[in-house]
């Protein structure tokens, strides 16, 4: 279309410039549809940014005159073994749930989706009913249920004859308990990606295949896996993100603890910033938070490119 | 081949599996429930009941009387339904302007918008904080709505959806002498009704969720979200109110649910949308 206008015209008459400048006033409707994006993102996403930044250099209260302090807080990240162990709880609960949480969503989209079983609306829907919750309702409710004398996941594992475990108490477990929650509230989100994904992925083949004497184990193993590939990976950088961004699940169920067991980056840095008021330190750690999360992402894509 | 016999057998393997899973899934909702008509020396009592032995309604009557229920319905109800249509508003006019037209910069301005979706929003809440004290948003709505009006993914989804309209139907408009903003008005946006359902139960269900975001910024009482009054009845060791918690995460979850069980097939294909095509 703008081609077109401009062979309406002798060539001679529009300098370059002035070329650009009407097309630009030809489409000011497009300008004026798209500029709410960016206006709010130059106020409330590069404005902070860059505040942000200049903050991480200073000791800031908050409140009062800001401090320059040079590179001292960068420093201090070095020694803050609170924030590594944070990135350290991202790593573990990551390989805590997101395989599990993986295989079954996989697991359970390929048997709702085979017509097997009878009921695919109902088992989808009880299955995905938990991600509509707040987390805070959830948290807390699981706190009752993981209760470490008369909860009942304990009093249950007594009837089978087995020891109460110590849900919240302990480090290990504590990781565990919060990984069941994150299981609870996120099986259905992914199992609903993995089912769209599965339409994608015609029927034949795996029918073929077991006509061929493959089991279906196989079948599942050594075609739907491979081909649903693109969608995995889709769930595991979201996850990735997500493990390394949790906070209402922590605050509710464990509240970081036992011994920072389960304290993640974001607990960490809402803690600095509105529990004791360093800004400039804050700051800091959000933005080596920033760029560690950022280089991890794109470790996790290069990686995936050359598998491929 | 597989045999009838085993066949009976991977049926009913499946089906415990489901069966299992589905009991997981459920048994928290129950559980809140159940609590919440419970008296506080039941709630840990043993052996825990599922039917309250002297179901009370006193934890709902409490959050009424005693903490503002309605008034924090009336604010999480106010947040969510104005950063909803706000947003619907923003990233419908936003795909279409990317959609449907041809303007210098266009590549370069469309990858900035994606690359926007990478920042996680949260390790902004310092510098963003300090911004909102500037504008004195500080114990008001406006953090929760204005900032995430017109989200990348949003324009993302729209111009996806919007693409797929034949141009005739906007050329015609315009010979009729339709203004710009007309024909996005009364042609584009009924032709998407469909998807911004779909858009719209997802921004909703964001909004209604939020702690963070009311934590950091809802100071009074009187301006809480559910969310925040949730939290606020744990007092920390041995001050919890377990049983009004309780009954105000039930009330928290019967929106959403009438919602999601109203608009599942919608609800779904929003969710889906984005993850498939991006």
């Amino acid at each position: 279309m703008v081609r077109a206008e401009k062979r309406k015209l002798p060539d001679a008459f529009i300098s370059p410039a002035s070329s650009l400048w009407h097309r630009i006033k030809k489409a000011r409707w497009a300008y004026t549809f798209i500029s709410p994006f960016y206006i709010l993102f130059a106020i409330f996403g590069l404005y902070p940014m860059v505040l942000s930044l200049y903050l991480s250099f200073t000791r800031w209260k908050g409140v009062g005159p800001m401090e320059f302090a040079g590179l001292i807080n960068f420093g201090l990240i070095l020694k803050d073994k609170v924030f590594w162990q944070s990135m350290e709880n991202g790593v573990i609960l990551f390989f805590l749930y997101v395989p599990v949480m993986l295989f079954l969503a996989l697991a359970l989209a390929v048997i709702l989706n085979s017509g097997r079983v009878k009921g695919f609306r109902l088992f989808r829907t009880l299955i995905f009913l938990p991600f509509i919750t707040n987390m805070v309702a959830a948290g807390f409710t699981f706190q009752i249920l993981l209760e470490k004398q008369n909860g009942l996941f304990n009093v249950l594992l007594g009837y089978l004859g087995l020891p109460g475990i110590p849900w919240l108490e302990n480090v290990w477990w504590a990781r565990i308990s919060l990984s069941l929650l994150i299981i609870w509230a996120w099986l259905g989100y992914n199992m609903v990606i993995m089912l769209a994904g599965l339409q994608t992925i015609p029927r034949d083949l795996t029918e073929a295949a077991q006509v061929d004497g493959a089991s279906p184990v196989q079948a599942f193993f050594n075609i739907t896996v491979p081909l649903m590939r693109p969608v995995i990976l889709f769930c595991m950088i979201t996850s990735t993100i997500g493990s390394f961004g949790l906070f209402t699940e922590v605050s509710t169920l464990t509240r970081g603890g036992p011994v920072n067991a389960t304290i993640t980056p974001l607990i960490r840095i809402y803690g600095l910033a509105f529990g004791s008021y360093q800004f400039g330190y804050a700051s800091a750690v959000a933005y080596t938070f920033f760029i560690l999360i950022f280089v991890l992402t794109i470790i996790q894509f290069r990686l995936n490119r050359e598998q491929e | 081949m597989s045999s009838p016999g085993k066949k009976n057998l991977t049926d009913i393997v499946l089906y415990t599996v489901l069966i299992l899973i589905s009991i997981f899934m459920i048994l928290p909702f129950v559980w809140m429930l159940s609590t919440s008509f419970k008296l506080p020396e039941d709630i840990f009592g043993y052996p825990p009941r599922l039917i309250p032995q002297n179901p009370i309604l006193s934890n709902y009557t409490f959050i009424f009387q005693e903490k503002a229920l309605l008034r924090i319905l009336f604010n999480t109800i106010v947040i969510a339904l104005g950063s909803t249509l706000l947003s619907l508003f923003f990233t419908t006019l936003g795909g279409y302007g990317f959609a449907k037209f041809a303007f210098p910069s266009k590549k370069t301005l469309f990858a900035i918008l994606l690359a926007t979706m990478i920042i996680p929003g949260a390790v902004m809440m310092v510098p963003t904080f300090v911004i909102m004290r500037e504008f004195g948003w500080v114990d008001k709505f406006w953090p929760l709505i204005i900032p995430g009006a017109a989200n990348a993914f949003g324009i993302f989804f729209f111009r996806q959806y919007i693409s797929t309209i034949n141009d005739e139907l906007m050329d015609a408009a315009r010979m009729d002498g339709a203004s710009e903003f007309g024909i996005f008005w009364r042609i584009i946006l009924p032709i998407i009704s469909p998807g911004m359902v779909s858009l719209g139960l997802i921004f909703f269900m964001g909004s209604w969720n939020n702690y963070l975001g009311p934590l950091i910024y809802l100071k009074s009482p009187e301006n809480w979200t559910i969310t925040v009054a949730i939290n606020a009845l744990n007092g920390g060791a041995g001050l919890t109110y377990w049983g009004p918690q309780m009954a105000m995460s039930v009330i928290s979850l019967i929106p959403l649910l009438i919602v999601f069980l109203v608009f599942q097939r919608q609800f779904v294909e929003g969710i889906t949308a984005g993850a498939i095509k991006g």
